[in-house]
Protein backbone atom coordinates (compact mmCIF):
# COMPACT_ATOMS: atom_id res chain seq x y z
CA UNK A 1 0.00 0.00 0.00
CA UNK A 2 1.28 3.38 -1.03
CA UNK A 3 1.82 6.65 1.61
CA UNK A 4 3.36 9.41 1.78
CA UNK A 5 6.38 10.62 3.78
CA UNK A 6 4.37 11.90 6.79
CA UNK A 7 2.46 8.84 7.00
CA UNK A 8 5.44 6.85 6.86
CA UNK A 9 6.50 7.84 9.62
CA UNK A 10 4.31 8.11 11.86
CA UNK A 11 3.60 4.73 10.91
CA UNK A 12 7.41 3.63 11.61
CA UNK A 13 6.96 5.70 14.82
CA UNK A 14 3.82 4.11 15.77
CA UNK A 15 5.79 0.14 15.04
CA UNK A 16 2.76 -0.19 12.79
CA UNK A 17 2.88 -1.33 9.15
CA UNK A 18 0.88 1.37 8.07
CA UNK A 19 -1.02 4.15 9.23
CA UNK A 20 -4.23 5.90 7.10
CA UNK A 21 -5.58 9.72 7.53
CA UNK A 22 -7.98 9.89 10.13
CA UNK A 23 -6.39 7.29 12.84
CA UNK A 24 -5.66 7.96 16.24
CA UNK A 25 -2.57 6.54 16.77
CA UNK A 26 0.80 6.60 19.86
CA UNK A 27 3.89 7.39 18.37
CA UNK A 28 7.22 7.30 20.06
CA UNK A 29 8.91 10.70 19.82
CA UNK A 30 12.55 11.28 19.07
CA UNK A 31 12.05 14.94 20.53
CA UNK A 32 10.37 16.86 23.13
CA UNK A 33 10.99 20.56 22.75
CA UNK A 34 10.09 23.78 24.85
CA UNK A 35 10.75 27.44 25.50
CA UNK A 36 10.95 30.05 28.69
CA UNK A 37 7.43 30.43 27.69
CA UNK A 38 6.10 26.88 27.38
CA UNK A 39 8.36 24.84 30.08
CA UNK A 40 6.73 26.75 32.82
CA UNK A 41 3.49 25.33 32.34
CA UNK A 42 4.93 21.88 31.00
CA UNK A 43 6.94 20.87 34.12
CA UNK A 44 4.55 21.99 36.52
CA UNK A 45 2.25 19.54 34.90
CA UNK A 46 5.03 17.31 34.28
CA UNK A 47 4.90 17.16 38.29
CA UNK A 48 1.56 15.48 38.39
CA UNK A 49 1.82 12.29 36.39
CA UNK A 50 3.91 10.39 39.05
CA UNK A 51 6.96 10.44 37.23
CA UNK A 52 10.17 11.44 38.44
CA UNK A 53 12.45 11.82 35.61
CA UNK A 54 11.91 12.67 31.91
CA UNK A 55 11.84 9.27 30.11
CA UNK A 56 15.32 10.33 28.12
CA UNK A 57 17.60 12.84 29.67
CA UNK A 58 19.18 13.56 25.59
CA UNK A 59 15.58 13.90 23.83
CA UNK A 60 14.07 16.64 26.37
CA UNK A 61 15.25 19.65 25.03
CA UNK A 62 14.63 23.06 26.48
CA UNK A 63 15.68 26.66 25.18
CA UNK A 64 14.92 30.00 26.32
CA UNK A 65 14.82 32.33 23.83
CA UNK A 66 11.53 34.21 23.61
CA UNK A 67 11.67 36.31 26.63
CA UNK A 68 15.66 35.86 26.85
CA UNK A 69 18.09 37.86 27.66
CA UNK A 70 15.01 38.03 30.92
CA UNK A 71 13.24 41.04 29.61
CA UNK A 72 11.61 41.92 33.00
CA UNK A 73 11.23 39.90 36.53
CA UNK A 74 8.72 37.82 36.10
CA UNK A 75 10.26 36.33 32.72
CA UNK A 76 13.60 36.19 34.33
CA UNK A 77 11.93 34.30 37.20
CA UNK A 78 10.11 31.52 34.83
CA UNK A 79 13.39 31.07 32.98
CA UNK A 80 14.58 30.33 36.54
CA UNK A 81 12.21 27.67 37.13
CA UNK A 82 13.11 26.62 33.79
CA UNK A 83 16.80 26.21 34.08
CA UNK A 84 16.53 24.45 37.53
CA UNK A 85 14.27 21.86 36.28
CA UNK A 86 16.79 21.09 33.07
CA UNK A 87 19.89 21.22 35.86
CA UNK A 88 17.48 19.19 38.32
CA UNK A 89 17.01 16.23 34.96
CA UNK A 90 20.04 16.95 33.95
CA UNK A 91 19.20 17.56 30.57
CA UNK A 92 22.07 17.26 27.80
CA UNK A 93 20.44 19.52 25.56
CA UNK A 94 19.66 23.20 27.60
CA UNK A 95 21.06 25.69 26.59
CA UNK A 96 22.04 29.05 28.61
CA UNK A 97 22.26 32.61 27.19
CA UNK A 98 25.81 32.17 25.39
CA UNK A 99 24.51 28.52 23.75
CA UNK A 100 20.96 29.68 23.39
CA UNK A 101 19.35 30.52 20.05
CA UNK A 102 15.83 30.59 18.45
CA UNK A 103 14.86 26.84 19.05
CA UNK A 104 14.11 26.15 15.17
CA UNK A 105 17.48 27.60 13.93
CA UNK A 106 19.38 26.48 16.79
CA UNK A 107 18.42 22.36 16.80
CA UNK A 108 18.97 21.95 12.96
CA UNK A 109 22.36 23.67 13.15
CA UNK A 110 22.92 21.44 16.03
CA UNK A 111 22.47 18.25 14.51
CA UNK A 112 19.62 17.06 16.83
CA UNK A 113 17.03 16.63 13.77
CA UNK A 114 17.51 14.44 11.61
CA UNK A 115 15.22 13.49 8.92
CA UNK A 116 12.77 10.54 9.62
CA UNK A 117 12.65 11.82 13.20
CA UNK A 118 9.46 12.36 14.68
CA UNK A 119 9.61 15.70 16.83
CA UNK A 120 7.31 17.41 19.22
CA UNK A 121 7.84 20.84 20.70
CA UNK A 122 5.80 23.08 23.04
CA UNK A 123 5.88 25.79 20.06
CA UNK A 124 3.68 26.29 17.27
CA UNK A 125 6.85 26.90 14.85
CA UNK A 126 8.18 23.03 15.54
CA UNK A 127 6.83 22.65 11.84
CA UNK A 128 10.02 24.05 10.81
CA UNK A 129 11.72 20.45 10.99
CA UNK A 130 9.91 19.16 7.90
CA UNK A 131 12.40 21.56 5.96
CA UNK A 132 15.25 18.25 7.19
CA UNK A 133 12.32 15.37 5.90
CA UNK A 134 11.29 14.70 9.27
CA UNK A 135 7.99 15.13 10.68
CA UNK A 136 7.16 17.29 13.38
CA UNK A 137 4.45 19.63 14.61
CA UNK A 138 3.79 22.16 17.81
CA UNK A 139 1.58 21.25 20.62
CA UNK A 140 0.58 22.72 23.89
CA UNK A 141 2.73 22.27 27.71
CA UNK A 142 0.26 19.58 28.76
CA UNK A 143 1.11 17.59 25.83
CA UNK A 144 4.72 17.91 25.84
CA UNK A 145 4.51 16.92 29.94
CA UNK A 146 2.69 13.85 28.99
CA UNK A 147 5.80 13.22 26.42
CA UNK A 148 8.35 14.18 28.51
CA UNK A 149 6.75 11.53 30.96
CA UNK A 150 6.41 8.90 28.40
CA UNK A 151 8.17 9.21 25.27
CA UNK A 152 5.17 8.86 23.71
CA UNK A 153 2.57 11.11 22.50
CA UNK A 154 -1.50 10.84 20.12
CA UNK A 155 -1.32 11.55 17.03
CA UNK A 156 -4.43 12.09 14.41
CA UNK A 157 -2.86 10.94 11.31
CA UNK A 158 -3.29 13.94 9.06
CA UNK A 159 -4.20 13.59 5.06
CA UNK A 160 -1.38 15.58 2.96
CA UNK A 161 -1.78 17.59 0.76
CA UNK A 162 1.15 18.07 -2.20
CA UNK A 163 2.33 21.34 -3.40
CA UNK A 164 4.45 21.40 -6.59
CA UNK A 165 6.64 24.02 -8.00
CA UNK A 166 8.45 24.47 -10.97
CA UNK A 167 10.78 26.33 -12.40
CA UNK A 168 13.75 28.74 -11.60
CA UNK A 169 12.71 31.45 -8.99
CA UNK A 170 13.25 35.34 -9.78
CA UNK A 171 16.07 37.56 -8.45
CA UNK A 172 15.87 38.04 -4.60
CA UNK A 173 13.07 35.41 -3.57
CA UNK A 174 13.26 33.25 -1.35
CA UNK A 175 11.35 30.81 0.82
CA UNK A 176 9.60 33.35 2.49
CA UNK A 177 8.10 34.59 -0.56
CA UNK A 178 6.67 30.87 -1.63
CA UNK A 179 5.41 30.32 1.44
CA UNK A 180 3.62 33.67 1.49
CA UNK A 181 2.68 32.93 -1.76
CA UNK A 182 0.92 29.86 -0.67
CA UNK A 183 -0.74 30.78 1.96
CA UNK A 184 -2.27 33.60 0.42
CA UNK A 185 -3.43 30.71 -2.09
CA UNK A 186 -4.89 28.61 0.45
CA UNK A 187 -5.59 31.10 3.13
CA UNK A 188 -5.00 30.66 6.85
CA UNK A 189 -7.03 27.43 7.61
CA UNK A 190 -5.90 26.35 4.07
CA UNK A 191 -4.33 23.19 5.55
CA UNK A 192 -6.20 22.24 8.49
CA UNK A 193 -5.08 19.48 10.30
CA UNK A 194 -3.13 18.78 6.72
CA UNK A 195 0.29 17.70 5.92
CA UNK A 196 1.32 20.24 3.62
CA UNK A 197 4.27 18.76 1.46
CA UNK A 198 6.15 20.45 -1.30
CA UNK A 199 8.34 19.26 -4.06
CA UNK A 200 9.50 19.85 -7.32
CA UNK A 201 12.30 21.42 -9.12
CA UNK A 202 12.01 25.06 -7.39
CA UNK A 203 12.22 22.77 -3.88
CA UNK A 204 14.87 20.74 -5.49
CA UNK A 205 16.79 23.88 -5.75
CA UNK A 206 16.23 26.05 -2.44
CA UNK A 207 19.14 26.09 0.19
CA UNK A 208 18.28 24.54 3.70
CA UNK A 209 17.47 27.72 4.95
CA UNK A 210 14.74 28.30 2.81
CA UNK A 211 13.35 25.13 3.24
CA UNK A 212 13.15 25.85 7.02
CA UNK A 213 11.24 29.30 6.42
CA UNK A 214 8.90 27.23 4.49
CA UNK A 215 8.02 24.48 6.74
CA UNK A 216 8.42 26.81 9.47
CA UNK A 217 4.97 28.86 8.23
CA UNK A 218 2.81 25.55 7.50
CA UNK A 219 0.96 26.11 10.46
CA UNK A 220 -0.18 29.81 9.32
CA UNK A 221 -1.48 28.26 7.06
CA UNK A 222 -3.26 25.87 9.85
CA UNK A 223 -1.48 22.91 8.75
CA UNK A 224 0.22 20.10 11.08
CA UNK A 225 3.62 20.00 9.47
CA UNK A 226 5.41 21.06 6.56
CA UNK A 227 7.74 18.61 5.02
CA UNK A 228 10.21 18.11 2.22
CA UNK A 229 11.79 14.56 1.70
CA UNK A 230 15.81 14.75 1.82
CA UNK A 231 18.20 14.88 -0.73
CA UNK A 232 21.44 15.38 -1.47
CA UNK A 233 21.54 19.27 0.16
CA UNK A 234 19.69 17.61 3.03
CA UNK A 235 22.57 14.90 3.44
CA UNK A 236 25.08 17.03 3.16
CA UNK A 237 23.50 19.72 5.80
CA UNK A 238 23.43 17.13 8.38
CA UNK A 239 26.53 15.13 7.58
CA UNK A 240 28.39 17.97 8.95
CA UNK A 241 26.47 18.15 12.15
CA UNK A 242 25.44 14.73 13.47
CA UNK A 243 26.68 11.18 13.07
CA UNK A 244 23.48 9.94 14.43
CA UNK A 245 21.92 6.85 12.38
CA UNK A 246 19.03 8.21 10.02
CA UNK A 247 16.09 6.69 8.24
CA UNK A 248 14.78 9.11 5.54
CA UNK A 249 11.52 8.37 3.79
CA UNK A 250 10.02 9.61 0.83
CA UNK A 251 6.42 9.56 -1.05
CA UNK A 252 5.25 6.63 -2.24
CA UNK A 253 4.13 7.28 -6.29
CA UNK A 254 0.73 5.91 -5.66
CA UNK A 255 0.48 7.59 -2.41
CA UNK A 256 -3.11 9.76 -1.80
CA UNK A 257 -3.69 13.26 -1.85
CA UNK A 258 -6.10 15.52 -0.25
CA UNK A 259 -5.37 17.96 -3.39
CA UNK A 260 -2.37 18.75 -5.32
CA UNK A 261 -1.59 22.67 -6.12
CA UNK A 262 1.25 23.40 -8.36
CA UNK A 263 2.97 26.68 -9.09
CA UNK A 264 4.97 27.84 -11.61
CA UNK A 265 8.03 29.43 -9.63
CA UNK A 266 7.86 32.24 -12.34
CA UNK A 267 5.00 33.23 -11.08
CA UNK A 268 5.91 34.04 -7.41
CA UNK A 269 7.28 37.49 -6.91
CA UNK A 270 8.51 39.06 -4.03
CA UNK A 271 5.51 39.08 -1.51
CA UNK A 272 4.18 41.67 1.22
CA UNK A 273 1.37 40.33 4.00
CA UNK A 274 -0.53 43.34 4.97
CA UNK A 275 -1.84 43.41 8.73
CA UNK A 276 -3.61 41.19 10.28
CA UNK A 277 -3.01 37.80 8.61
CA UNK A 278 -0.18 36.09 6.82
CA UNK A 279 -2.79 35.24 4.23
CA UNK A 280 -3.15 38.80 2.90
CA UNK A 281 -0.50 38.23 0.79
CA UNK A 282 0.06 40.66 -2.21
CA UNK A 283 3.18 40.97 -4.54
CA UNK A 284 5.62 43.38 -4.18
CA UNK A 285 4.08 46.10 -6.98
CA UNK A 286 0.91 45.98 -5.59
CA UNK A 287 1.52 47.53 -2.47
CA UNK A 288 1.81 51.28 -2.74
CA UNK A 289 3.03 53.48 -0.17
CA UNK A 290 3.17 52.27 2.83
CA UNK A 291 5.48 53.97 5.38
CA UNK A 292 7.22 52.19 8.12
CA UNK A 293 8.59 52.79 11.87
CA UNK A 294 10.95 49.76 11.67
CA UNK A 295 12.27 46.39 10.24
CA UNK A 296 12.49 44.07 11.76
CA UNK A 297 15.03 41.44 10.26
CA UNK A 298 15.52 37.67 12.25
CA UNK A 299 12.90 35.17 14.00
CA UNK A 300 12.50 31.33 13.22
CA UNK A 301 11.59 32.09 10.08
CA UNK A 302 14.37 34.32 8.73
CA UNK A 303 17.07 35.12 11.08
CA UNK A 304 19.50 32.69 9.44
CA UNK A 305 22.74 33.29 7.32
CA UNK A 306 21.09 33.27 4.41
CA UNK A 307 18.81 36.17 5.07
CA UNK A 308 21.50 37.97 6.76
CA UNK A 309 23.67 38.05 3.54
CA UNK A 310 20.90 38.78 1.59
CA UNK A 311 20.25 42.28 4.02
CA UNK A 312 23.80 42.86 3.42
CA UNK A 313 23.99 43.04 -0.09
CA UNK A 314 20.84 45.33 -0.29
CA UNK A 315 22.87 47.23 2.91
CA UNK A 316 25.49 47.29 1.61
CA UNK A 317 27.50 51.46 0.88
CA UNK A 318 23.61 52.38 2.04
CA UNK A 319 21.62 53.97 4.56
CA UNK A 320 18.80 53.20 6.74
CA UNK A 321 16.19 56.01 6.16
CA UNK A 322 16.14 58.74 8.58
CA UNK A 323 13.50 58.31 11.44
CA UNK A 324 13.37 54.18 10.67
CA UNK A 325 14.61 51.87 13.28
CA UNK A 326 16.21 48.63 11.87
CA UNK A 327 16.97 45.35 13.98
CA UNK A 328 18.64 42.97 12.85
CA UNK A 329 18.89 39.37 15.20
CA UNK A 330 20.96 36.63 14.09
CA UNK A 331 18.79 33.32 15.21
CA UNK A 332 21.52 31.57 16.57
CA UNK A 333 25.20 32.31 17.91
CA UNK A 334 27.07 30.34 15.09
CA UNK A 335 24.77 33.02 12.83
CA UNK A 336 25.77 35.50 14.86
CA UNK A 337 29.63 34.86 14.89
CA UNK A 338 29.45 33.77 10.80
CA UNK A 339 27.52 37.00 10.30
CA UNK A 340 30.54 38.87 12.22
CA UNK A 341 33.01 36.99 10.81
CA UNK A 342 31.74 37.51 6.82
CA UNK A 343 31.74 41.49 7.71
CA UNK A 344 27.98 41.84 7.61
CA UNK A 345 27.70 43.53 10.99
CA UNK A 346 30.01 46.69 9.54
CA UNK A 347 27.45 46.82 6.73
CA UNK A 348 24.28 46.73 9.42
CA UNK A 349 26.01 48.81 11.57
CA UNK A 350 27.35 51.74 8.58
CA UNK A 351 24.12 51.65 7.63
CA UNK A 352 22.38 52.41 10.75
CA UNK A 353 21.21 49.20 12.00
CA UNK A 354 21.21 47.96 15.33
CA UNK A 355 22.53 44.15 15.60
CA UNK A 356 20.67 42.18 18.61
CA UNK A 357 21.73 39.42 20.43
CA UNK A 358 19.59 36.30 19.66
CA UNK A 359 16.27 36.41 20.67
CA UNK A 360 12.61 35.85 19.31
CA UNK A 361 12.28 39.27 20.84
CA UNK A 362 10.44 41.67 19.12
CA UNK A 363 8.03 38.52 16.90
CA UNK A 364 5.86 37.87 19.50
CA UNK A 365 5.95 41.74 20.97
CA UNK A 366 8.49 40.74 23.66
CA UNK A 367 11.01 42.91 23.76
CA UNK A 368 13.82 44.11 21.88
CA UNK A 369 11.58 46.50 19.21
CA UNK A 370 8.14 46.41 20.50
CA UNK A 371 5.46 49.08 18.57
CA UNK A 372 3.66 51.70 20.19
CA UNK A 373 0.08 52.50 19.04
CA UNK A 374 -0.16 53.52 15.49
CA UNK A 375 3.47 52.39 14.58
CA UNK A 376 3.99 49.79 11.66
CA UNK A 377 6.61 47.67 11.04
CA UNK A 378 8.22 45.46 8.29
CA UNK A 379 9.01 42.32 9.82
CA UNK A 380 10.89 39.12 8.24
CA UNK A 381 8.30 37.48 10.98
CA UNK A 382 5.60 35.07 10.60
CA UNK A 383 2.50 36.47 12.01
CA UNK A 384 1.32 40.20 11.79
CA UNK A 385 -2.18 39.31 14.10
CA UNK A 386 -3.53 42.18 15.67
CA UNK A 387 -1.11 43.33 18.25
CA UNK A 388 1.80 40.68 17.34
CA UNK A 389 4.83 43.32 17.82
CA UNK A 390 2.69 45.42 21.07
CA UNK A 391 0.02 47.90 20.84
CA UNK A 392 -3.08 46.56 19.50
CA UNK A 393 -3.62 49.33 17.18
CA UNK A 394 0.73 49.23 15.72
CA UNK A 395 0.53 47.02 12.36
CA UNK A 396 3.05 44.00 11.08
CA UNK A 397 3.60 43.33 7.43
CA UNK A 398 5.81 40.36 6.17
CA UNK A 399 8.33 39.72 3.81
CA UNK A 400 11.37 37.76 3.22
CA UNK A 401 15.03 39.45 4.25
CA UNK A 402 15.86 41.14 0.85
CA UNK A 403 12.04 43.78 0.44
CA UNK A 404 12.59 44.10 4.62
CA UNK A 405 16.50 45.67 3.69
CA UNK A 406 15.21 47.54 0.79
CA UNK A 407 12.49 48.50 2.90
CA UNK A 408 14.61 49.78 5.59
CA UNK A 409 16.65 51.79 3.28
CA UNK A 410 13.42 53.41 1.39
CA UNK A 411 11.52 54.01 4.54
CA UNK A 412 8.64 52.21 2.90
CA UNK A 413 7.97 49.45 1.37
CA UNK A 414 10.07 48.94 -1.18
CA UNK A 415 11.44 45.93 -3.60
CA UNK A 416 15.33 46.16 -3.80
CA UNK B 1 -21.90 18.37 31.93
CA UNK B 2 -24.56 21.14 31.14
CA UNK B 3 -22.85 24.39 30.57
CA UNK B 4 -24.68 27.58 30.13
CA UNK B 5 -24.47 31.52 29.31
CA UNK B 6 -24.42 34.21 27.11
CA UNK B 7 -23.65 34.20 23.72
CA UNK B 8 -20.52 36.58 22.69
CA UNK B 9 -19.86 36.18 18.90
CA UNK B 10 -16.65 36.57 17.29
CA UNK B 11 -15.62 36.54 13.66
CA UNK B 12 -13.12 33.83 11.86
CA UNK B 13 -9.47 33.44 12.22
CA UNK B 14 -9.17 34.37 15.94
CA UNK B 15 -6.20 34.12 17.19
CA UNK B 16 -4.73 33.17 20.33
CA UNK B 17 -2.14 36.81 20.50
CA UNK B 18 -6.13 38.43 20.38
CA UNK B 19 -7.00 35.23 23.27
CA UNK B 20 -4.21 36.39 25.63
CA UNK B 21 -1.92 38.59 23.85
CA UNK B 22 1.96 37.67 24.14
CA UNK B 23 3.07 39.87 26.78
CA UNK B 24 1.45 38.54 29.46
CA UNK B 25 3.14 35.22 29.28
CA UNK B 26 4.66 35.47 32.06
CA UNK B 27 2.81 33.08 34.18
CA UNK B 28 0.19 30.07 33.89
CA UNK B 29 -1.98 31.80 36.84
CA UNK B 30 -5.92 31.34 35.12
CA UNK B 31 -6.78 34.25 36.91
CA UNK B 32 -4.36 36.91 35.98
CA UNK B 33 -4.60 35.39 32.44
CA UNK B 34 -8.15 36.16 32.60
CA UNK B 35 -7.97 39.73 33.48
CA UNK B 36 -6.21 40.14 29.74
CA UNK B 37 -8.83 37.39 27.71
CA UNK B 38 -9.35 38.56 24.36
CA UNK B 39 -8.52 42.28 25.25
CA UNK B 40 -7.09 43.33 21.73
CA UNK B 41 -10.84 42.49 20.52
CA UNK B 42 -12.54 44.14 23.36
CA UNK B 43 -10.94 45.49 26.24
CA UNK B 44 -14.61 44.78 28.57
CA UNK B 45 -14.59 40.80 27.29
CA UNK B 46 -13.44 39.56 31.08
CA UNK B 47 -16.63 41.97 32.47
CA UNK B 48 -18.71 40.68 30.02
CA UNK B 49 -18.30 37.05 30.04
CA UNK B 50 -17.04 36.55 34.20
CA UNK B 51 -20.90 35.37 35.25
CA UNK B 52 -20.47 32.91 32.32
CA UNK B 53 -20.39 33.41 28.46
CA UNK B 54 -20.28 31.10 25.41
CA UNK B 55 -17.97 31.98 22.50
CA UNK B 56 -19.74 31.24 19.34
CA UNK B 57 -17.04 31.66 16.41
CA UNK B 58 -16.97 31.67 12.77
CA UNK B 59 -13.75 29.16 11.21
CA UNK B 60 -10.90 28.51 12.28
CA UNK B 61 -10.90 29.73 16.24
CA UNK B 62 -7.70 29.48 17.97
CA UNK B 63 -5.27 29.79 15.20
CA UNK B 64 -1.44 30.70 15.70
CA UNK B 65 0.52 29.91 18.51
CA UNK B 66 0.67 26.60 20.60
CA UNK B 67 0.58 28.69 23.85
CA UNK B 68 -2.07 26.74 26.38
CA UNK B 69 -2.56 30.64 28.13
CA UNK B 70 -5.20 30.91 25.32
CA UNK B 71 -7.95 27.74 26.74
CA UNK B 72 -6.10 28.86 30.30
CA UNK B 73 -7.71 32.57 29.88
CA UNK B 74 -11.03 32.09 28.58
CA UNK B 75 -11.53 29.28 31.44
CA UNK B 76 -10.63 31.79 33.90
CA UNK B 77 -12.69 34.44 32.47
CA UNK B 78 -15.61 32.58 32.88
CA UNK B 79 -15.92 31.21 29.58
CA UNK B 80 -18.12 27.77 29.67
CA UNK B 81 -17.49 26.80 26.31
CA UNK B 82 -16.84 27.56 22.72
CA UNK B 83 -18.32 26.75 19.65
CA UNK B 84 -17.22 27.25 16.22
CA UNK B 85 -17.20 26.43 12.87
CA UNK B 86 -14.20 25.10 13.09
CA UNK B 87 -11.09 25.08 15.35
CA UNK B 88 -7.46 25.48 14.40
CA UNK B 89 -5.72 22.19 15.63
CA UNK B 90 -3.21 23.04 18.39
CA UNK B 91 -5.74 24.55 20.18
CA UNK B 92 -8.31 21.97 19.93
CA UNK B 93 -5.62 20.00 21.47
CA UNK B 94 -5.12 22.56 24.38
CA UNK B 95 -8.52 23.03 25.12
CA UNK B 96 -9.24 18.93 25.35
CA UNK B 97 -6.43 18.98 27.76
CA UNK B 98 -7.43 22.11 29.57
CA UNK B 99 -10.89 20.73 30.08
CA UNK B 100 -12.34 23.74 28.03
CA UNK B 101 -15.41 22.26 26.55
CA UNK B 102 -15.07 22.98 22.52
CA UNK B 103 -17.83 22.21 20.23
CA UNK B 104 -17.76 22.53 15.99
CA UNK B 105 -21.51 23.14 14.70
CA UNK B 106 -22.03 25.17 11.68
CA UNK B 107 -25.36 25.65 11.73
CA UNK B 108 -25.34 26.63 15.60
CA UNK B 109 -23.25 29.30 14.94
CA UNK B 110 -25.14 30.65 11.56
CA UNK B 111 -28.19 30.64 13.57
CA UNK B 112 -27.03 32.27 17.48
CA UNK B 113 -27.27 35.59 17.49
CA UNK B 114 -25.34 37.68 19.78
CA UNK B 115 -26.73 37.38 23.48
CA UNK B 116 -28.68 34.63 23.12
CA UNK B 117 -28.76 32.21 25.92
CA UNK B 118 -27.04 29.24 24.97
CA UNK B 119 -27.52 25.69 26.81
CA UNK B 120 -25.25 22.90 25.65
CA UNK B 121 -25.71 19.20 27.09
CA UNK B 122 -22.44 17.87 27.00
CA UNK B 123 -22.93 14.37 27.17
CA UNK B 124 -26.04 14.19 24.20
CA UNK B 125 -24.15 16.66 22.25
CA UNK B 126 -26.89 18.83 21.96
CA UNK B 127 -26.97 22.54 21.75
CA UNK B 128 -30.08 24.97 22.60
CA UNK B 129 -30.39 28.30 21.38
CA UNK B 130 -32.70 29.00 24.53
CA UNK B 131 -33.63 32.46 23.31
CA UNK B 132 -35.37 31.45 19.66
CA UNK B 133 -36.16 27.37 20.96
CA UNK B 134 -33.61 26.32 18.32
CA UNK B 135 -31.97 23.46 19.09
CA UNK B 136 -28.56 22.07 17.07
CA UNK B 137 -26.84 18.44 17.45
CA UNK B 138 -23.31 18.46 17.32
CA UNK B 139 -20.78 15.37 16.44
CA UNK B 140 -19.19 13.55 19.75
CA UNK B 141 -15.41 13.08 19.62
CA UNK B 142 -13.44 10.20 18.64
CA UNK B 143 -13.29 7.41 21.84
CA UNK B 144 -10.05 8.03 22.44
CA UNK B 145 -10.49 11.72 23.14
CA UNK B 146 -13.41 10.94 25.49
CA UNK B 147 -11.24 8.42 27.13
CA UNK B 148 -8.68 11.12 27.95
CA UNK B 149 -11.62 13.73 28.95
CA UNK B 150 -13.32 11.12 31.26
CA UNK B 151 -9.86 10.13 32.89
CA UNK B 152 -10.08 13.76 33.94
CA UNK B 153 -7.35 15.45 31.53
CA UNK B 154 -3.96 13.62 29.57
CA UNK B 155 -2.02 14.27 32.75
CA UNK B 156 -4.49 12.25 35.12
CA UNK B 157 -5.10 9.58 31.79
CA UNK B 158 -0.67 9.25 31.21
CA UNK B 159 -0.64 9.11 35.77
CA UNK B 160 -2.69 5.82 35.24
CA UNK B 161 -0.99 4.82 32.45
CA UNK B 162 2.29 5.29 33.58
CA UNK B 163 1.07 3.17 37.02
CA UNK B 164 -0.49 0.30 35.20
CA UNK B 165 3.12 0.13 33.26
CA UNK B 166 5.19 0.45 36.38
CA UNK B 167 8.48 0.24 36.21
CA UNK B 168 9.19 1.61 32.30
CA UNK B 169 13.02 1.17 31.26
CA UNK B 170 14.27 4.49 31.78
CA UNK B 171 18.12 5.58 30.48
Amino acid sequence: MSMTITEKIIAAHAGREKVQPGELVNVKIDLALSNDITAPGAIQEFAKTGVDEVFDRDKVVIVPDHFTPNRDIKSAEQAKMVREFAHAQKLTNYFEIGQMGIEHALLPELGLVLPGDLVIGADSHTCTYGGLGAFSTGMGSTDLAAAMATGETWLRVPSSIKIIIDGQLQPWVTGKDIILFIIGQIGVDGALYQAMEFEGTTIDSLSMDSRFSICNMAIEAGGKNGIIAADETTRSYVSERSTRAYTPFVSDGGAEYERVLKYSAEDIDLQVAFPHLPSNAKEINSVGDVEVDQVVIGSCTNGRIEDLRIAAKILADKKVASGIRLIIIPATQAIYKQAMNEGLFNIFIDAGGVVSTPTCGPCLGGHMGVLAAGERALATTNRNFVGRMGHKDSEVYLAGPAVAAATAVAGKIAKP
Amino acid sequence: MKIQGKAFKVGRDIDTDIIIPAQYLTTFDAKELAKHCMEPLDPKFYDKVKDGGIIVAEENFGCGSSREHAPIALKGAGVGAVVAKSFARIFFRNAVNMGLPIFESTEAVDAIAAGDDVGIDSETGVIDDLTTGESFEVASFPDFLTEIIEAGGLIAYTRERVKSENGKNRK
